[in-house]
This record gives C-alpha cells, sequence and structure tokens, in this order.
C-alpha cells in the first residue's frame, strides 16, 4: 500500500498541514518509507488477541461532579495571541 | 562541587561545607560556559531566589533531604511564568501559566530549577538534533549526539552543569540518552510519576522519571516525583516507597533474563561485550543468568511507530494557533490561521508523526493500522508476562551503538531502528533503566535492567549494588 501525491495532500489538509507544491514529491516518499515499515504487521496472526490500548488495563476512575478547578481565565487569556472582551480571537468566520 | 553526586551535595549542605547559593552560582557559571547547547532557558535570577530560600530554610534546621540542590528541568514539564516550549516553535512564546505536578513536587521538595533543557521537538527524536534551538553535543565527543529526546538533560548531568535532571520516555527518551551519555536513568511503570503538566506526546505511552549520575541519587528523586495525582487520570493511586531503604539488599539469587533476540543482528559488537561483560559482574555478585525469549520483539518497531504517531496527531490538534503559542502573522481567514501556525511551528520530523497518524487513524485504514497495532502491542505486552514468570529482571543492551555523529542518520527509518531496544516496554507499560555499563571505542555504554510493573526498588537495588563494584559511573568526560 502505497500513497500517491494526491493522498499525501489531503492527510496533510485533514491534519491542518500545507504541503506545498515543491514539496509534496519529498514528504510523498518519506512518508512511504515510514508506511513500509509497517508493512510487516500484516504478517502477524492476532487471531483473537483483543487490542491492548492502556499498559495497565485499569478502567477510568470516576469523581463527583462538582467544580474542582479554580477560575484562572486571565491567566490563560494572558498568553493568547489575540484576545477582547474575555474571549479568544480569530479571523471573522461568519460576515 | 560539580563532580558530587545528589547524596553527597545533600551532606555538603547539611554539613554547611557550601551554601546552596554557592552551588547554584558553581552550576550556572558552567552552564554559562559550556558549548553542550544542553539548556533552552536558563533560569538564574530564578534559581538564585530558589537558592536563598534553601538557605534559610538549612540554617532553621527545616531543611529535607533535597533542599538546595539544582537540577535541570526538561523543557516538556510546565513551569509557572517560565517559558515550556517542549523544543517546538509553536511553543516558543508559550509562558506556562500553570506548574506540572512534577515541577510542583520539585519546588516543594525545595530544589533548585536552574534552566529548562533542550530536548527533541516534542519529545520525537532519538538524536536531538530535532530541536528548534538546534542539537546538543555529547559531553564526551562534540561531534556526536547525546541521544534523545531528553538529550539535554543526559548532557547537563554527563558534563556536570547539574546534579540531576528530569527526563520523560516515550520510547527511550530517559533510557537511550543516559546510555549514550554515560549516566544513570530510570523509566518508572506507567502511572507511577504525574503527566499533569507534562506536554503530551503519546499519551498511553509517555512517563516521567530521573537522570542523575547514580542509582542512589534516582532512587532520592524517585521519593520526590513518584505518587498518586488526581489531576492526571492515569496516574496509578498507589503507595510510593522509600526507594532508598533496600538498595543495600544483597542480589544473591537475582535471576537474569537475557533475550536472544537483543543480542541478534543488528548489535555492535563492541556494545554487546560490555553488556555481556556487565552481566558477568552480577553473575560474580550472586546472580543466576539465564536465556529466554521474547518471540514479538521485532514487531516493537513498527507498533511503536503507528500508536505513538496516532496518539500524536490527536494529541498535537490543540496546537492551532488560537489560545497559546505561536500564530502565523496576518492570517487571512481561521483555515489559513490553522493551516499556518501549524505548517509555521511545528519541525519536518513531527509533521511526518502527525501525517502518518492522521493517516492511520483515517476511515478505511483504522483496522490494519492502529487496531492490528495494538492488538500486536497486546502479545509484546504477554511475551514480558511470559519471561517475569521465570526471571525477576531482564537485561541487555539500550541501544544497538554508541553515540552516532551529529547529522548521521539522513532519514526518519534508520534513526527508529536504532530504538528496537527500548521501545517494547514502553508498549507494555514496565519500568526499565539504563545504567553505565563500560565504554566502546572512548564512548559510553548502557546497560539496560527491565523489570516487571511497580519493580523500581528491585531494579534500583541492583543498580546501586552494580555501582558498589563497578566505577563506570563516576568516569568524567575530558575536560569536566
Amino acid at each position: 500500500m502505497s500513497l500517491s501525491e494526491q493522498q499525501v495532500k489531503e492527510i496533510a489538509y485533514l491534519a491542518r498541514l500545507s504541503v506545498d507544491d515543491g514539496e509534496v514529491e519529498q514528504t510523498t516518499a518519506e512518508l512511504n518509507n515510514i508506511l513500509d515499515l509497517m508493512a510487516d504487521l500484516a504478517k502477524i496472526d492476532t487471531q483473537g488477541v483483543s487490542p491492548m490500548s492502556h499498559p495497565l488495563n485499569m478502567s477510568q476512575r470516576l469523581r463527583e461532579d462538582e467544580v474542582s478547578e479554580i477560575d484562572q481565565s486571565q491567566e490563560f487569556l494572558a498568553i493568547a495571541p489575540q484576545t477582547g472582551k474575555n474571549h479568544f480571537l480569530v479571523p471573522t468566520v461568519i460576515e | 562541587m560539580h563532580k558530587l553526586t545528589v547524596a553527597e551535595l545533600s551532606k555538603g549542605l547539611k554539613n554547611k561545607e557550601f551554601s546552596s547559593v554557592e552551588l547554584t552560582e558553581h552550576f550556572l557559571n558552567r552552564i554559562k560556559v559550556s558549548d553542550l547547547n544542553a539548556f533552552i532557558t536558563v533560569t538564574d535570577d530564578l534559581a538564585l531566589v530558589q537558592a536563598q530560600a534553601a538557605d534559610a530554610k538549612i540554617a532553621n534546621g527545616n531543611a529535607g533531604i533535597l533542599t538546595g540542590i539544582p537540577y535541570a528541568h526538561k523543557d516538556i514539564f510546565c513551569t509557572k511564568g517560565v517559558k515550556t516550549s517542549a523544543g517546538s516553535k509553536i511553543l516558543d512564546p508559550f509562558i506556562s501559566p500553570y506548574d506540572a505536578t512534577v515541577s510542583h513536587k520539585l519546588n516543594s521538595a525545595d530544589m533548585i530549577m536552574l534552566g529548562k533543557a533542550n530536548m527533541d521537538e516534542l519529545a520525537m527524536g532519538s538524536s536531538n538534533e530535532k530541536s528548534f534551538y538546534g542539537p546538543v553535543k555529547n559531553p564526551w565527543n562534540k561531534n556526536k549526539v547525546p541521544g534523545g529526546s531528553s538529550g539535554g538533560s543526559a548532557a547537563a548531568v554527563a558534563g556536570r552543569l547539574s546534579p540531576f535532571a528530569t527526563g520523560t520516555d516515550t520510547g527511550g527518551s530517559i533510557r537511550q540518552p543516559a546510555s549514550l551519555c554515560g549516566i544513570t536513568g530510570i523509566k518508572p511503570t506507567y502511572g507511577r510519576v504525574s503527566r499533569y503538566g507534562m506536554i503530551a506526546y503519546a499519551s498511553s505511552l509517555d512517563q516521567g522519571g530521573p537522570l542523575t549520575q547514580t542509582a542512589q541519587d534516582a532512587a532520592l528523586v524517585m521519593n520526590v516525583m513518584a505518587g498518586f495525582d488526581e489531576k492526571d487520570s492515569t496516574s496509578v493511586d498507589r503507595a510510593v516507597p522509600d526507594y532508598t531503604q533496600n538498595l543495600g539488599n544483597s542480589i544473591e539469587g537475582l535471576k537474569i533474563g537475557l533475550p536472544k533476540e537483543f543480542f541478534s543482528e543488528g548489535l555492535d559488537s563492541g556494545v554487546a561485550e560490555v553488556v555481556m561483560a556487565a552481566v558477568k559482574e552480577f553473575e560474580a555478585m550472586g546472580a543466576s543468568v539465564q536465556e529466554i525469549s521474547l518471540p514479538n520483539s521485532a514487531h516493537a518497531i513498527p507498533t511503536y511507530y503507528i500508536v505513538a504517531p496516532c496518539e500524536c496527531s490527536s494529541n498535537l490538534s490543540r496546537l492551532d494557533g488560537v489560545r497559546y503559542g505561536y500564530r502565523c502573522e496576518n492570517p487571512k481567514d481561521l483555515e489559513d490561521l490553522y493551516l499556518r501556525s501549524r505548517s509555521e511551528g511545528f519541525g519536518a520530523e513531527v509533521k511526518r508523526r502527525i501525517m502518518i497518524g492522521t493517516y492511520a487513524l483515517s476511515a478505511g485504514y483504522y483496522d490494519a493500522y492502529y487496531l492490528k497495532a495494538q492488538k500486536v502491542r497486546h502479545l509484546i505486552s504477554e511475551d514480558f508476562k511470559k519471561a517475569f514468570q521465570s526471571v525477576d529482571v531482564i537485561m541487555g543492551p539500550v541501544s544497538p551503538t554508541t553515540a552516532f555523529d551529529l547529522g548521521a542518520f539522513k532519514d526518519s527509518v534508520s534513526m527508529y531502528l536504532a530504538d528496537i531496544y527500548t521501545l517494547s516496554l514502553n508498549l507494555a507499560g514496565l519500568p526499565g533503566m539504563s545504567i553505565p555499563a563500560g565504554f566502546s571505542n572512548n564512548m559510553p555504554v548502557g546497560l539496560q535492567l527491565i523489570g516487571n510493573y511497580w519493580s523500581e526498588e528491585m531494579l534500583l537495588n541492583a543498580a546501586h549494588q552494580f555501582q558498589g563494584e563497578t566505577d563506570w559511573h563516576s568516569r568524567l568526560p575530558e575536560g569536566v
């Protein structure tokens, strides 16, 4: 299974990364080189093996549904690239 | 002073042979004249304020065992009011508004933060060449890499710019640089050290731990770093033993397993010789040795390089130029803001891993890659489970070679292959160590010790006993 340049552009867009025309050939080659490494996975017999998503096989801890965070909104707004009226600002989305 | 261990410094401070301010100034001066590029940020002013407070505590008789001892903090741990970049341009403007739990614990123990240690960008790399702030040099040979991703931390301890440094290990990032720099490093059991405020790379694999000169120092620091944290949902609520308590125990009867897969082709013969000599030393101390098999070892590389990129592609989606970190100039719309902030902010290796993860998680490919990798992860974990039915500790090399030349690896895949001996225990969540075991071609070689879950005490005990019989851990690079 090998990625085409078009697929690489689509993957990059899904990840909100841009790969311009000058880079796409090299990036495609690099990604395919990495994916070649994964080809062996398909050959491993995993019939009846359950997937392991957590090393300790533990379940998620629950806590009481009560406020545990103190309000630090000003500290967090202070480090943002652009803010206004207690909000993070981005370029206009809807006119 | 800089050649002393944490344990020795603690005694010296207590006996008033020197003050914490003197000690801190000494290390800050060493950092200033160093050309290793081990630090991204040096926090001189803060360090001196902390040192004065520590001296006051020592004078009042309120000092703890680590009061007044300086350390280098990997730049992946959030530090309130101090830049926390994780080695990336995208976090270069990020002044953390809060402390990681590990930062908080070290502060509460009155330790002195000298600065934030250099690292591969967002912990992705095995050479520290992937940092936005430039490569770190190996103190044993400045044309060589210190290993990664905790390369700045390892170089700082090996170059005696700091007696202790924090690190994180997702696929070997504590053990491999410890090995390549000739120091001691321990990656604890997953869930032992809080990940709160530790910038996530691959959440099911990441684990923090110390890099020190000796196992005794690692035990002293682990006493502070380890422990349950309700702010980390993967932290395990389990009592922390006093890791120093059993260091002096004899290792008579310790059962060592040598996985035959760790000694097959690809292992440098000089490294193999040093590792086997160290194992012989353990035998002479009363341990028994047997060959074991971890048949799925080789599968750790493709498994890790699916699991970790998948988790990183998800984790790093939050770095989008909106709330903190780097934002591109004059974005024309929101999409342009995301695309350019991320494309300009991330380095090439990080982008590759994000794209591999995005692809492997995308519709139609999930089963073939991510789900398959998680199943193989289970097989790798079962290999260890079987092995630990007959042995107490698994030993082998950390890295197939000693430190390689800066710029030696031109492509990602060949560097990935060098992670062969370290990845599998992260996938299983097990603890592991690297301890100095000798030299090959004048470069340090580490011995890896892998234990069962929660066996940090046994690992530290075995390492400490070895260090009582050998002096590899106290060898110094020229000029230090």
